[in-house]
């Protein structure tokens, strides 16, 4: 996995963290509703960020998919390599 | 869809429905009013002896017109014919209120609804309610998760 992307995301990541989750609790395989304890409503924030600072346009089915820390990372990067 | 089908779609009732009509509605926003019934079960208590609308009812108020009859109209257009009476789900996710003015029994008010995103099933608007005189009474940043099961 790209190490500098990965890092991007989970600064954008930390912003929505719940207070009983601590930054270093992101791994790659994090699962973001049921281990971050991020809501539906901050996983679309997240997405919104994820769109401005890589400069990508993501759709529903990508959303869908990005259950994981790992699945967000992969999605950026095909969508990097389709631009 | 006329405004008064969006009213009917809405999942609340009396005592805990706080919108009478929609005035104008858009893909960019929404307006609509409302008048806080002077019996209205609240006022008994908040605050004794001293009725005054409880920030967190003009922040319902402000959500069930700016978010809700909003997103009913939003989600019907993207959705139509897909959508019919009773299979949407709302949440409520964030709220972020000013409030500028006490709302006393028996005022009417108006909420205007201004669209900042709505993607991936979540919206956010910017939401100000004024008086009749058009004086501000209160204001925010509201979101809500809005989906057809």
């Amino acid at each position: 996995m790209n190490k500098e992307k990965y890092q991007k995301l989970k600064e954008i990541v930390a912003v929505y963290l719940p207070e009983d989750v601590s930054v270093n609790d992101i791994t790659e395989e994090s699962h973001f509703i049921n281990e971050l304890n991020i809501n539906s409503a901050n996983l679309v924030d997240i997405v919104l960020d994820v769109e401005d600072a890589f400069d990508i346009m993501l759709e529903n089915e990508d959303m869908d998919q990005m259950q994981t820390v790992k699945n967000a990372v992969e999605i950026i990067e095909a969508k990097l390599s389709n631009k | 869809m006329n405004y008064q089908n969006i009213i009917k779609k809405l999942p609340y009732q009396k005592p805990f429905l706080f919108v009478d009509e929609i005035l104008e509605i858009d893909e960019e926003g929404a307006k609509g009013t409302y008048t806080f019934n002077e019996n209205l079960d609240f006022y008994k208590g908040h605050f004794k002896n001293n009725p005054v609308t409880p920030g967190v009812i003009l922040t319902e108020c402000c959500a069930q017109i700016g978010l809700v009859c909003f997103g009913i109209y939003l989600l019907q257009k993207a959705n139509n014919p897909k959508f019919d009476d009773n299979n949407f789900q709302i949440g409520f996710s964030s709220s972020q209120m000013d409030f500028y003015k006490p709302v006393f029994p028996g005022e009417k008010v108006i909420v205007e609804s201004k669209k900042v995103y709505f993607r991936f099933g979540k919206l956010k608007c910017e939401v100000k309610m004024y008086n009749i005189g058009k004086e501000l009474l209160c204001r925010g940043e509201l979101s809500g998760m809005l989906k057809i099961d």
